[in-house]
């Protein structure tokens, strides 16, 4: 079941195209927000509601980085690997990360807080490396800011 | 120095609110436009401006415009390309956080000429800022009437939404760009149709980039002439150029179009990091070649002719510490992942090229390795793949395969990196992906 509010910021994203089906990709990602992933039954739903086969959805779902279809921690840690980063030297803050957390791609830390997935470049290269968490950027990181950047989500 | 793109952007890199962009004569060419000129005329000034696409194929603007037809079927489409997320780009994020009203402007002013009906902004996933500028200033400009009916009681309409996307590099080429806003995966269209005969929802439609179209209003305001003239070479105008890398000052500027390589780095970037010295380097984001030389005015015609594209105009500078087979991994990994997976050659033959390369930074790089990558480049080159994204990625690698040779053959005859200290441990040593990293996080890179 869709809630109220899923079901109106839906409605909202289909009013700006032709046919509820070209909304999908915004639907998907209007239950993310919500729900912080797209489980099968989540996906059912959507399709349902866009009146389009839950294949066609899931090919759309599994299509996009940015939509998980796997469940991710509170938090989404998404680091720049791309090259001014790595130039800068972003391997050091995936060590960090990996030391301080456990966690390296892909994976969720056990209590459940930190998602860590690697990003294409963020468009933020004079102030390399980069990553974001949740929808907050942080521009030259160094492995030393880590903790404290962390200590801010709950 | 004239800069019509950036001379009004605030000290504190807020946005430019509606008031402040009207005070400084925002919007004047919207109603220059809609209070005489014709949709023809604002077509043939642009094309005497002799503006290029600034998303990287420099394709001239009022040419594509015109390709619209006339009495073609309706609703028309506009898009602004802001899915900026070629590797080493920033320039984009700029224009749309710090004036976006002139986008907006450009964009209707664009609108109009081509007679379109419903425009979209596509923005990327992690631009959250710029989303919210954006979603704030479309709606200013609806309610001081720049937007929806009856546009400034000229009778004409046009309505603007913005779109924000679900992370997928592909979806910055315009014909996937198109399928993503229809609501499908983001593979590239056969052209022809070419969009603008049947584009968005089969209906004729102009993409542009976020630069494109930013250029728009102050063409309008001083002309033709004048635009072609703030540039020192033949392709008109100013340039969002960049810098990143290990330099003494990274950033971004607006320059006049064909300022040397030597000038950005030297000059605007300060020059290389103390102990670090110029190897080379890409001129216009990930997909293009390298360039070694500094005197390159940075055109599009003078960077074509020593070899490169000007693609994006944002430079990444690679330096004597850095390794260039690692440089060049991380941007096939970046290839390898962000292949939208339709067609054969691109989808299997980049995360080869990867591996290839990963074994070689891990040395285990083979003798035969080399010619190896060369058959790639070329067997992935132009003609071989369904869109220029395999064509692109085989840019740097092909150009790095030339002028940093010497560093290829090292890594494989001394069975090491000269620049490593730890293994690249994204994926083991001729193959295939570290079961831990198979997340489906990634649908593209999971074989
Ligand atoms: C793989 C690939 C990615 C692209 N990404 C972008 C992009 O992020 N932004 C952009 O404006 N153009 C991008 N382009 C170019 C677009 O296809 C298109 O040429 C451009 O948006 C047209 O606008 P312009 O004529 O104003 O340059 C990309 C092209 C390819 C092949
Ligand atoms: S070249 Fe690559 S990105 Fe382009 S259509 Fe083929 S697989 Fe997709």
């Amino acid at each position: 079941m869709l809630t109220r509010e899923e079901i109106l910021e839906i409605d909202r994203a289909i009013s700006a195209v032709p046919y509820r089906k070209a909304a999908c990709i915004e639907a998907l990602k209007v239950v993310q927000t919500h729900r912080g992933w797209i489980s099968d039954e989540s996906l059912r739903t959507v399709a349902g509601y866009l009146e389009m086969s839950v294949d066609d959805l899931d090919s759309v779902a599994t299509f996009y980085n940015l939509i998980f279809r796997k469940p991710v921690g509170r938090h989404v840690i998404l680091l720049c690997d791309s090259i001014s980063c790595w130039v800068m030297g972003y391997e050091q803050l995936r060590e960090r990360l990996r030391d301080h957390l456990g966690i390296d791609y892909g994976e969720t830390t056990a209590d459940g807080r930190y998602t860590l997935l690697p990003n294409p470049c963020l468009g933020t290269c004079d102030c390399a490396p980069a990553l974001m968490i949740d929808n907050d950027l942080y521009r030259k990181v160094t492995p030393e800011m880590l903790e404290s950047i962390l200590s801010k989500y709950l | 120095m004239e800069k019509p793109l950036t001379q009004h952007i605030r000290a504190d890199g807020k946005p430019l609110s509606l008031n402040e962009y009207e005070r400084v004569g925002g919007y004047s060419a919207l109603r220059k436009v809609l209070s005489g000129m014709t949709p023809g005329d604002v077509l043939n000034v642009v094309k005497d401006s002799n503006l290029r696409g600034r998303g990287g194929a420099g394709f001239p603007t009022g040419l594509k415009w015109s390709f619209v037809p006339q009495d073609g079927p309706r609703p028309r489409y506009l898009i602004c390309n802001a899915d900026e997320m070629e590797p080493g780009t920033f320039k984009d994020r700029l224009l749309l956080e710090c004036t976006p009203h002139q986008l907006i402007e450009g964009m209707i002013i664009a609108a109009f000429a081509i007679g379109a009906d419903v425009s979209y902004v596509f923005l990327r996933w992690a631009y959250r800022e710029a989303a919210r500028i954006i979603n704030v200033a479309i709606h200013e400009a609806q309610e001081a009437g720049y937007l929806g009916r009856n546009i400034l009681g000229s009778g004409y309409d046009l309505a603007m939404h913005l779109h924000t996307g679900a992370g997928r590099y592909i979806c910055g080429e315009e014909t996937a760009l198109l399928n993503s806003l229809e609501g499908k995966r983001a593979i590239p269209r056969a052209k022809p149709p070419f969009p603008q005969v049947s584009g968005l929802f089969g209906k004729p439609t102009i993409v542009n980039n976020v630069e494109t179209l930013c250029c728009i209003p102050p063409i309008i305001t001083h002309g033709a002439e004048w635009f072609r003239k703030l540039s020192l070479t033949s392709d008109a105008g100013t340039k969002i150029y960049g810098v990143s890398g290990k330099v003494k000052k990274p950033g971004a500027w607006e320059l006049p179009m064909g300022v040397s390589l030597r000038e950005l780095i030297e000059e605007y970037a300060g020059g290389m990091l103390d102990g670090h010295k110029f190897r080379g380097a890409l001129p216009g984001g990930a997909s293009t070649d390298f360039l070694v030389e500094l005197d390159v005015k940075m055109d599009y015609s003078s960077v074509a002719a020593a070899g490169s594209r000007l693609g994006t105009g944002t430079v990444v500078v690679l330096d004597d510490r850095t390794c260039p087979v690692g440089f060049v991994r991380n941007l096939e990994q970046f290839f390898a992942q962000e292949s939208c997976g339709f067609c054969t050659p691109c989808r299997e033959g980049i995360p080869w090229i990867r591996n290839i390369l990963t074994a070689m930074e891990n040395g285990e790089g083979m003798p035969g390795d080399i010619d190896l990558l060369e058959r790639h480049a070329r067997g992935l080159g132009p003609g071989h793949t369904f869109c220029a994204f395999a064509p692109g990625a085989m840019e740097p690698l092909q150009s790095a395969l030339r002028f940093f040779r010497d560093d290829f053959i090292r890594h494989i005859e001394e069975h090491t990196c000269p620049w490593r200290e730890h293994p690249v441990n994204d994926h083991n040593s001729r193959g295939f992906v570290v079961p831990h990293l198979q997340t489906n996080y990634h649908a593209a890179d999971t074989h």
